[in-house]
């Protein structure tokens, strides 16, 4: 019988220092909050009906009082009685159409005021920035993970193996951080010509593994050479799972702090792509196009869109960074 | 140091040929065949051959290649495809207005940086200290769009304290009126990135053991700060400053955009959104081969800083 050392492992140890932390936990509450909207929202369950016109173009928000010069715009749209002209040859198809339109869609009264107002086109703001939310945080989170996987790869056979695999690996390496990563996104972009969320994730994925490779690399070359790996050799365990098996869950706090700080760069990035018009293709909302659109409203005085894109971006940024520094100390009490 | 000048340069080479490699991949493989676009809507297959014999579209790879490689050699794109003007006067032309914003910007921002920081250094670890921490992660975390969007509004467009956009043929015009809010914006923008590495820089600093030195020998803390600890920290800054340059060129592409400014970043924008190669292809490995020799230059300051670095 052997008795059984309970001793906390690294992450154990993390998640405790992490728990100590007010502000980490904090951040990572609204993080969880925002994450669970984009689950929410991506069932289907709120935000679904986002492009409904539930109000008048630009209600303000309920706060601020309804607009005067908006109540007539907000009776009931109906259908203006035409006289009936009997020449029309598609006179009775067309009634027809109209009939089944008024039974689908009955005229409904227009809101003058929403919780945070409305867009030019009546669109609820709250639920237009959670869907807008949505599209940022998935290209966000997905492009840092492929961005990771490909970095935490390519370091990996260049750090484990060495000699000319490492001497190509660290050629790309060169070769991509010559180029200023926002210069080899937009070329990436115009060369793709197509919109779409894939696009972006690709985009970013692809010319932000350098980050990830670098630090994997380092951590591979530290790592292959110390004895539980030589041991793990000894009794014949084949290169891949000495570097996937045995290696990688020693060295994966590594790239999960990257992919929070890549996560974070991402998001960023995507608002400004979507905002130039690279990103989101139309009919797609993210926060990106809503600061676009709402640039023009400002002029106008109609700063709620606006207010709200930006200051939801900021809310999960500001936690989302807060939280990324705090597992990198976590993770690494060394550093401090 | 001459002969490591040579080698660092003969160490670029490799580099440079994969940067000609990656762009000529992503413009001439990925990207398609542009005599279609070119043709216009109404295109015959006369006129589209005639095209791909102009560009040189119709010869196998290594020719195209080869011709990239002479055009770049050369400093001789040919015209861009939607403006008809030659690649080579609009990077010239465009290079001016983009250093009369970044140059002052670059500056200031380096100078209120190690102002800061240092003033920061004084009081680490106090909530002061914490305070402008926090404030700076939550100002990096407003889009730069908003920025952006809301000073133009409320200073050029409501106070009318400066023009909403524009820019003038003389440089003092440009700078004093045209470049100013643009110049303040990315001010506002990257102090708090800057303030976060700067006082990282300084803070390795504060530790050291020659710190302790001079504060043993009864200097003031504003001496040790301000002299010994800002030598040291220099060859940080410094490194960062010049290895960023050219990539600052095509980062303030947002500010020349909001503010009408004909700059490189601008005109990278609008050929992505014409689908201009030439010019992308262009400026793509011109910035690159900056950011190499920067990065070298980089170096060299460094020695000249720090005499202890010695070159091998």
């Amino acid at each position: 019988m052997s008795a059984h050392l309970d001793s906390a492992g690294l992450w154990t140890l993390a998640w405790r220092r992490l728990r100590a932390d007010r502000i980490a936990m904090a951040a990572l509450a609204v993080v969880a909050g925002f994450l669970l909207l984009v689950l929410l929202s991506g069932a289907g369950l709120i935000a679904a009906d986002w492009e409904r016109e539930v109000a008048v173009n630009y209600a303000p928000p309920t706060f601020l009082g309804a607009d005067p010069g908006s109540r007539a715009l907000a009776q009931a749209q109906l259908p203006r009685a035409t006289l009936p002209n009997a020449f029309d040859p598609l006179a009775a198809e067309l009634a027809e159409l109209k009939a089944q339109v008024a039974a689908t869609h009955p005229p409904r009264e227009k809101r003058t005021t929403l919780p945070f107002g409305a867009d030019k086109w009546g669109h609820d703001i709250v639920q237009k920035t959670i869907k807008g939310g949505q599209t940022s945080i998935v290209v966000g989170l997905v492009a840092a993970l492929l961005a990771v996987t490909l970095g935490t790869l390519f370091g990996a056979v260049s750090g484990f193996h060495g000699g000319w695999v490492d001497d190509l690996f660290n050629w790309f390496y060169s070769v991509f951080t010559a180029i200023p990563a926002i210069l080899m996104i937009l070329a990436v972009a115009a060369v793709l010509q197509q919109k779409g969320v894939a696009t972006i994730v690709l985009i970013l994925g692809l010319t932000g593994w350098t980050g990830p490779y670098r630090l994997m690399r380092a951590e591979y070359i530290k790592h292959a050479a110390r004895e539980y790996v030589m041991a793990a050799d000894a009794i014949g365990a084949s290169s891949l799972r000495r570097m996937f098996g045995h290696i990688l869950p020693n060295v994966a706090h590594v790239a999960l702090v990257q992919l929070s700080i890549l996560t974070v760069g991402f998001i960023k990035a995507e608002v400004i792509l979507s905002f130039l018009g690279f990103g989101v293709p139309v009919g797609t909302v993210s926060w990106g196009s809503m600061l676009n659109e709402a640039q023009n409203e400002l002029i106008l005085g109609k700063w709620w869109q606006m207010a709200a894109a930006a200051g939801a971006m900021a809310t999960l940024v500001t936690a989302f960074s807060l939280f990324a520094d705090a597992l990198r100390d976590a993770l690494d009490p060394k550093i401090k | 140091m001459l002969a490591y000048v040579l080698r660092r340069l003969w160490q670029m080479l490799p580099t440079m040929a994969g940067v000609v490699l990656l762009v000529f991949v992503l413009f001439n493989w990925v990207g398609g065949d542009p005599a279609y676009l070119l043709a216009g809507k109404m295109a015959d297959t006369a006129a589209i051959e005639n095209i791909r014999r102009q560009l040189g579209t119709d010869q196998p790879y290594y020719v195209q290649l080869w011709i990239f490689v002479q055009q770049i050699v050369s400093f001789d794109f040919g015209n861009a495809w939607s403006t008809g003007e030659p690649v080579a006067d609009i990077i010239t032309s465009r290079l001016g207005p983009s250093l009369t914003v970044l140059v002052p910007l670059t500056i200031l921002e380096t100078l209120f940086g190690i102002a800061l920081a240092l003033a920061l250094a004084f009081v680490r670890g106090s909530l002061t200290d914490r305070a402008v921490m926090l404030a700076c992660t939550v100002g990096m975390s407003i889009s730069i769009l908003v920025y952006i969007s809301v000073f133009q509004y409320l200073f050029a467009y409501r106070l009318g304290l400066f023009p909403v956009q524009g820019w003038g043929e003389s440089l003092g015009q440009n700078l004093l009126t045209y470049a100013l809010l643009p110049i303040i914006i990315g001010l506002a923008v990257s102090i708090a990135p800057t303030l976060r590495l700067y006082r990282s820089f300084v803070l390795d600093e504060v530790g050291q053991d020659y710190v302790r030195t001079a504060r043993a020998k009864g200097l003031s803390e504003r001496r040790v700060l301000w002299v010994h600890v800002l030598r040291n920290a220099a060859i940080p800054i410094i490194t960062h400053v010049m290895a960023n340059l050219p990539a600052l060129l095509i980062g303030a592409f947002l500010l020349e955009r909001f503010f009408g400014i004909p700059g490189i970043g601008r005109e990278v924008i609008l050929a992505v959104e014409r689908s201009d190669f030439p010019v992308i292809k262009a400026i793509t490995v011109y910035v690159a081969a900056a950011t190499m020799v920067f990065n070298l230059l980089a170096d060299l300051l460094y020695r000249a800083v720090d005499p202890r670095v010695q070159f091998k």
